[in-house]
């Protein structure tokens, strides 16, 4: 019964014409990238090193574990590469501003690690507002960590201490 | 079927208020289907991290090799139902224990749990007159509720609890009355707090028990003589090696209700996940004085799957 009458609604309908600009029809506007940094402009918002979310590592000892600030780019890059390929959470991060996430996350962790880095992103609950991320989301992000950390050959021990600067953002990251 | 049908439901109840054309529906219904097959192909996936389902203990709960852990079993979070399934051997000098159960962790709030246990008495049983190779037998379910916190996330100053209830009912009633047993079924109360501290790498949980039973359950409940709960403790520290490894030791306080000289357990384990799916476990286990033969030390084996 029901399926007759979706499939007789079905041929009723008219299909859209060919060449309507549906952008246009939906006012959906272009988004230009910063021609010098590739990154697509946010609102602005106030810069503070507090808005890494956790205190920073005294010492170098943890800068150098994590091969200084070339180990800890690579670190950053490989896990936001990571993420965006990531079936688990490919919903969460597509949209994104992949090239400003690279640079923000790579601060956020050359801070943290006291690389002598400045954190210019927003802050944790801001930034991860309306994801909509589930624990299981959060899971998949720290393994995806834990395989960039495993290629730049840090330590167990010294993955799970920089984790333990992380894992209490969880209060801010998880949504639902 | 059943999202597209309840979508087209919505449509013929909404339609006629909203004065939406119908065509516009039967547009979102074939949208909705579409995205049903793209969510079809959406990876099914372990959402817990390695080894946080813990192993399961030898009362059937998510925990260690013989102590309780506020973990949930199972390897799913909080949108899932996870289940997790164990086979447990322990060898020692004068019996042969195994244990086999299966557990449910319902959206990582809620742990169901049910063990066998059986106890092969071996030449033990012939020595006090109840033949040998006699089997004590026990069934134990269990149920667990995680109140609050976070084994791995977030304040590092709040572990994860969790309260927990099983009731033990053993099937050799007549072997603990014989031994002076109050009761053959009992309940036992749990009350778990679980943190990993990652900042070091270590897992620590501590547990108290409320219990009567004696020998776990498998000689009966309190005694004549003395038939009141007691509370017990539970320790546990580990050391995480890796994602997959873990090395650690654990305590765990027991009544002497028969006075038999029954004593406290003690246990150094190892537990690896070769896959995502599987951990196996091995132990050195101090169990005491069993049934007044003393010294029974030996290995735990132990074998889980989860999901």
């Amino acid at each position: 019964m029901l399926l007759t009458a979706t499939l007789s609604l079905l041929l009723m309908q008219q299909a859209p014409s060919e060449n309507v600009d549906w952008d246009a029809e939906f006012g959906v506007e272009e988004v230009e990238r910063d021609p010098a940094t590739g990154e697509i402009p946010v609102e602005p918002y106030e810069q503070n090193n507090e808005n890494a979310g956790a205190k920073p590592f005294t010492g170098d000892d943890m800068a150098e574990t994590f091969g200084g600030r070339d180990g800890i780019r690579q670190i950053a890059e490989r896990f936001v590469e990571i993420n965006f390929a990531d079936p688990r959470i490919q919903g969460i991060f597509a949209g994104h501003d992949e090239v400003r996430l690279r640079r923000t996350i790579f601060e956020q962790f050359c801070y943290i690690l006291n690389a002598g880095c400045d954190y210019t992103g927003r802050d944790m609950k801001s930034s991860h507002e309306g994801l909509g991320s589930r624990k299981a989301d959060l899971n998949a992000i720290v393994e995806n960590l834990q395989q960039a950390m495993r290629e730049q050959d840090v330590p167990f021990a010294a993955q799970n201490r920089f984790l333990s600067k992380l894992a209490p953002m969880s209060r801010d990251v998880i949504n639902r | 079927m059943t999202p597209v049908f309840n979508h087209f439901a919505t449509c013929l109840m909404v339609a006629p208020l909203a004065l939406l054309p119908m065509s516009l529906c039967a547009q979102e219904v074939l949208s909705d289907t579409q995205s049903i097959d793209q969510a079809g192909t959406f990876p099914e996936y372990n959402a817990k991290l390695l080894l946080t389902n813990a192993v399961s203990a030898v009362d059937g709960a998510s925990g260690g090799g013989i102590s309780n852990w506020a973990t949930i079993a199972g390897r799913q979070e909080t949108r899932g139902v996870g289940v997790q399934a164990h086979v447990t051997a322990v060898l020692l000098p004068d019996f042969f224990y195994q244990s086999h159960g299966v557990a449910l962790g319902i959206a990582d709030r809620i742990e169901l749990s049910y063990a066998r246990q059986n106890f092969d008495t071996q030449d033990v049983g012939a020595a006090l007159g109840i033949g040998q190779g006699y089997m004590l037998n026990q069934d134990v379910f269990g149920a667990k509720v995680r109140l609050f916190g976070d084994v791995v996330y977030g304040n590092t100053m709040v572990p994860q609890v969790a309260v927990g209830a099983q009731y033990k009912r053993s099937l050799d009633g007549a072997v603990a009355s014989a031994v002076g047993a109050a009761h053959d079924e009992g309940v036992d109360v749990t009350l778990s707090a679980t943190k990993l501290l990652l900042s070091h790498s270590v897992l620590v949980n501590t547990t108290a028990r409320l219990t009567k039973a004696n020998q776990n359950g498998l000689l009966g409940f309190g005694s004549v003589s003395d038939d009141s709960y007691a509370i017990q403790f539970e320790g546990a520290v580990a050391y995480q090696f890796s994602r997959r490894f873990v090395l650690g030791t654990e305590f765990r306080t027991k009544p002497d209700n028969l006075g038999l000289g029954e004593g406290d357990w003690f246990d150094v384990f190892a537990a690896y996940a070769p896959s995502d799916n599987l951990t196996v476990t091995a132990a050195y286990a101090d169990l005491g004085s069993i049934a007044t033969f003393t010294g029974q030390r030996g290995a735990f084996l132990q074998a889980q799957v989860a999901f």
